[in-house]
This record gives structure tokens, C-alpha cells and sequence, in this order.
């Protein structure tokens, strides 16, 4: 078994993060892990994007440059990472923020609400937990219960009172893929 | 201690801590700030001090200072600020003081770029600074091989008073991995009484110094010190090799790149090729022997680096002719691809190269 995830987005819509739960989770399973950041001269609200590989063996190159799934925040991401993916890979996208339907036919598509989504529960911010859930759904890279054990490992003892509702964002993507997972079979 | 994920960059300060570093002197320069960021915070708690020097000059003479007084002091930066500290290197080289250099590579040269690189390679190995010295250069491949290297970096600076330098590149400072704080093995490390720690009246004092004004006196300090790194080549060198008796083709790469090569490899194997790897721990002293291990038959080496050849000029050394030696480089602060060394492999293996 081996994930190689590519997950991308604007600065602050914790791409980053969803990464680090991943990477975290899968250690927690005691599977082999890595998660490398794209780093560069960037400034807030300029792109971001992260790999993580989550895999049974050890992790080779930590570069995610053939990815089985990536993960797309916005428009500029889809662009680029739509390409990079595997044949018979898995693409999920921010259908709140990206119009624009996947060109390629060869891949599996989601689209995910996850900013409605995320306004609906009342919290923007969970818009990333929105998309991690429905590709947890999709994937089983890792349980859910190992992302909510990681969650206060990345984001501090402080932010344990959020892990309620980043919980119901993560249960919330999960129904939203279900429901286009039934529809399309 | 359970295995926690972290920053390569913080790994290291958290195993310079294990290793018992009180003292970081530094200047922040990307892609290595959390380093220094984390000693910032950390150290203090520790009773120890974090001292942001006005330039890499002076931070390297802040550890040369430290140094002399025997206690475990560590520096960091990338490309362009060890550029700046290879005076002070030179000095601490000479002056035999164990100390731990951290260099996390960016492009250059100059400024360069902030993107992962290994052109450091010269640098490191062949000493920036002046005067015939050596630094005993460890370069992970993944986090948990840094924290390990760093641990065992102060044993080997302490045993031998030499600097040692951890290099890595970009790509390892940033990336996370799982890592767990183990004791590396046992040294006997020899008391530090030569350290400026005051007489107390009791004894002469100890000086630190690199100045030799007699001839005789500075030949005798070099032939000794000549000693030395001959005992670091015949105990330290680190090495990891795969299937050398069967390959084809063997592929030299060292740290990250080394990862690159090992996901090519694996695939090629899918494929029924048959390929080696000689990944040397230690670049200095670096591990030539190794080589010889590798059957008559093989058709090439294939050096995989993100420079334009640098280590390449040690495995040429190694194979002493008997193979051709091939290359494939990324450099600037790109990163070369599985594919790409699959493709250069093949076409080793076809002899279109």
C-alpha cells in the first residue's frame, strides 16, 4: 500500500495542515510517513501545496510528483496538479471555489462544497477538514479516529475544543462523497 | 520515547538537546530559520543559551569560544552563511576543537536560490577554509538518520576534538518524518583537560590556538593532525549498499537524493533490472572501499546528484577506472525525478550512453 497525496491551495486555507493530520494519522498506525511542504519566497494568500506519502514500505523519494490523490483548494492548483496524477487516481476539488469540471477521464473526480459546507456548520475554517473527509471516505489511507487523535499533535492542547466540529466537518465530507458515490454507480 | 513527527530542522535542535548541546549560536537564513527558531525557544528552558550573533562571523567565533571551553556548542546555517563561518571553521580545524556544524543546502552559487542543493559537496569535503584539514561530514537521508547523526555527530567531535558538519539540503530541513531519541552507541570519550575552564590556581593554564610561528612546530601539529584523520577513516566510515554482487548498474547517491534513487530503483526491479546503490553515510572520510564490492560484470556507475558534479570526482577515485562512471544532476534547486533516473539507467543499460 502506498498513498502519495499532493494537497494544494491558497496560504490559510490550511492545506498545510490536512497534511500534517495525514502524515500524523498514519504514524500513529505505524505506517511509514513523510510530508514535504512546498516552500518558497510566498506571502499570504499566495499558492501552497504539500505531498504526503503514507505507505507500507519505506517512503522513497519524499516528492510527490506521481500522486495517487490530490487534493484542490483552488483554481491555480487544480491547473497544476490535475496533470500529475496517476492514471486511475483520485482528484477531489473545491467545487466552492473552482467552477471549472476536471478535463482529464482517466482519473476518479470529486467535487466537494467544502466552503458552503463549511458555512453551513458555521465555522470557514473547517472548509480543509470538509475535503479531508470526503477523501477519507473514498481513500481509507488512515481511520478517522487516528486524524482526531493527531489533531491536537498539530494544532496545539489549546485547540482541543475545536475538535467537535472539525469532527462534524470531517463526518459532513464524507456524506456529501458518499451521496455522489452512490449517484454514480 | 514514542516516536513524534517532526520538522527536520526542529529534529535537530530537539537532538542536539538530547545530545546535550547547552549552546546555539546562529544566524536565521532560509531554509533552515526553524532551527534556530526552535533553540530560541527550547534552550533556555534547558538552562542553556541561545545567542542570535550579529553575522555568521562572529556566531562561529561565539562557538569557537564555546568550544574551547569543552562545551558541546553547535552552529547552523545554509550555503551562502557557511560560506561566511569557513574562516572560523579553519580556526576551530586547527585549533582541534569538537564542535557540530549544521548546513541545510540551497542553490547558489552567491545567493543563489532558497531550493534544496547539494553543491556543497566540495565545500564540505575538501574544507572551505584554509590550511589541510578535515571535517568528518554526515549527510542523512531522512529524519530519523539526522537526529541519529546528530547524537553520534557530538560523540565523534568530542573523541577526536574535530568539528563535525551534518549536510543536508532544503528538502530534509523541511520535510516531517517520524523520529525516536535513541542513545547511540557507547563511546569511551576522552576527559576534556584541555579546555579553558580556569586554573583555580592549581595547574598552568590551557590556551587555544592555531598559531604555529616555528615551521617545525606547525609541521608536527599537521603531521599529528594527518594522524588523526587517518583514525577517523579506519573507524568512521558510514555506508548503506544494495545488491552490489548482481547489479548491472549501481547508482551513488547520498542523502535525500539517495531516496530519489531507491524509488527509482524499485521500480526498474518491477521492470527486471537489475541495480545497486552505494549510499555513503559519511562523505568525509567516504567510503571508496565500498566500491570494490561491486561484481566484474557491472556495465556503470551512475553518480546522482543535485549539483554538477561534485561527488562524482569520489567515485571516480573508488572505481579507479574499471567502470565508466555516468551523471545525472538537477541543480539550481530543482530535484530530479524517479523517471529521470530510470530513463539515464535504461539507457546505460542499452549502451546508448
Amino acid at each position: 500500500m502506498e498513498e502519495r497525496i499532493t494537497i494544494a491551495g491558497f496560504g490559510g486555507q490550511g492545506v498545510m495542515a490536512i497534511g500534517q493530520l495525514l502524515t500524523y494519522a498514519g504514524m500513529i498506525e505505524d505506517k511509514n510517513v513523510s510530508w514535504l511542504p512546498s516552500y518558497g519566497p510566498e506571502m499570504r494568500g499566495g499558492t501552497a501545496n504539500c505531498g504526503v506519502t503514507i505507505s507500507s514500505e519505506d517512503v522513497g523519494s519524499p516528492v510527490v510528483v506521481d500522486a495517487s490523490t490530490a487534493i484542490v483548494m483552488n483554481k491555480p492548483s487544480l491547473d497544476k496538479f490535475e496533470p500529475t496524477i496517476v492514471e486511475g487516481g483520485k482528484l477531489f476539488i473545491n467545487s466552492s471555489l473552482i467552477d471549472q469540471k476536471a478535463e482529464r477521464d482517466d482519473i476518479e473526480v470529486y467535487y466537494i462544497p467544502a466552503n458552503e459546507i463549511a458555512e453551513e456548520l458555521g465555522n470557514m475554517k473547517v472548509a480543509n477538514m470538509v475535503i479531508l473527509g470526503a477523501y477519507l471516505e473514498v481513500a481509507k489511507p488512515v481511520k478517522v479516529e487516528s486524524i482526531l487523535e493527531g489533531f491536537t499533535k498539530v494544532f496545539g492542547e489549546k485547540k482541543a475544543k475545536l475538535i467537535p466540529i472539525n469532527k462534524k466537518a470531517l463526518e459532513k465530507g464524507a456524506e456529501v462523497v458518499r451521496k455522489q458515490m452512490a449517484a454514480t454507480v | 520515547m514514542a516516536k513524534v513527527l517532526m520538522k527536520g530542522n526542529e529534529a535537530i535542535g530537539a537532538a542536539a538537546m538530547e545530545a546535550g548541546c547547552k549552546y546555539f549560536f546562529g544566524y536565521p537564513i532560509t531554509p533552515q530559520s526553524e532551527l534556530p527558531e526552535y533553540m530560541s525557544r527550547e534552550l533556555p528552558k534547558a538552562g542553556g543559551i541561545f545567542l542570535q550573533a550579529e553575522s555568521e562571523l562572529a556566531a562561529i567565533n561565539m562557538v569557537y569560544g564555546a568550544a574551547g571551553s569543552g562545551v558541546r556548542v553547535m552552529t547552523s546555517s545554509s550555503s551562502p552563511g557557511i560560506s561566511l563561518k569557513q574562516e572560523g571553521i579553519s580556526y576551530i580545524a586547527g585549533a582541534e576543537l569538537p564542535c557540530l556544524i549544521v548546513n541545510i543546502m540551497r542553490g547558489g552559487p552567491g545567493l543563489g536560490s532558497i531550493q534544496p542543493s547539494q553543491t556543497d559537496y566540495f565545500q564540505a569535503t575538501r574544507g572551505g577554509g584554509n590550511g589541510d584539514y578535515r571535517l568528518v561530514v554526515l549527510a542523512p537521508a531522512n529524519v530519523q538518520e539526522l537526529v541519529d547523526l546528530i547524537i553520534e555527530g557530538f560523540d565523534i567531535a568530542d573523541q577526536y576534538r574535530n568539528p563535525v558538519m551534518i549536510l543536508g539540503d532544503g528538502m530534509i530541513g523541511q520535510m516531517m518524518e517520524p523520529v525516536e531519541f535513541k542513545a547511540p552507541k557507547k563511546r569511551e570519550l576522552p576527559e576534556k583537560d584541555w579546555a579553558t575552564t580556569g586554573t583555580g590556581g592549581k595547574r598552568k593554564p590551557n590556551i587555544i590556538n592555531s598559531l604555529y610561528l616555528q615551521p617545525e612546530d606547525l609541521e608536527e601539529h599537521n603531521i599529528r593532525l594527518q594522524q588523526k584523520y587517518n583514525d577517523i577513516k579506519k573507524n568512521e566510515i558510514k555506508v548503506e549498499s544494495y545488491n552490489l554482487e548482481e547489479a548491472d548498474v549501481v547508482i551513488a547517491a547520498y542523502g535525500t537524493t539517495s531516496r530519489i534513487a531507491k524509488t527509482a530503483i524499485s521500480q526498474l526491479e518491477k521492470e527486471g533490472y537489475k541495480v545497486g546503490l552505494i549510499r555513503p553515510i559519511t562523505l568525509w572520510p567516504y567510503p571508496y572501499d565500498e566500491f570494490e564490492k561491486i561484481n566484474d560484470n557491472c556495465k556503470g556507475i551512475l553518480t546522482v546528484e543535485m549539483n554538477s558534479g561534485q561527488m562524482l570526482d569520489d567515485v571516480k577515485i573508488a572505481v579507479k577506472g574499471k567502470y565508466p562512471v555516468y551523471f545525472h544532476s538537477r541543480t539550481g534547486g530543482m530535484i530530479p525525478t524517479p523517471n529521470e533516473i530510470i530513463e539515464k539507467v535504461k539507457k546505460i543499460y542499452g549502451g546508448e550512453i
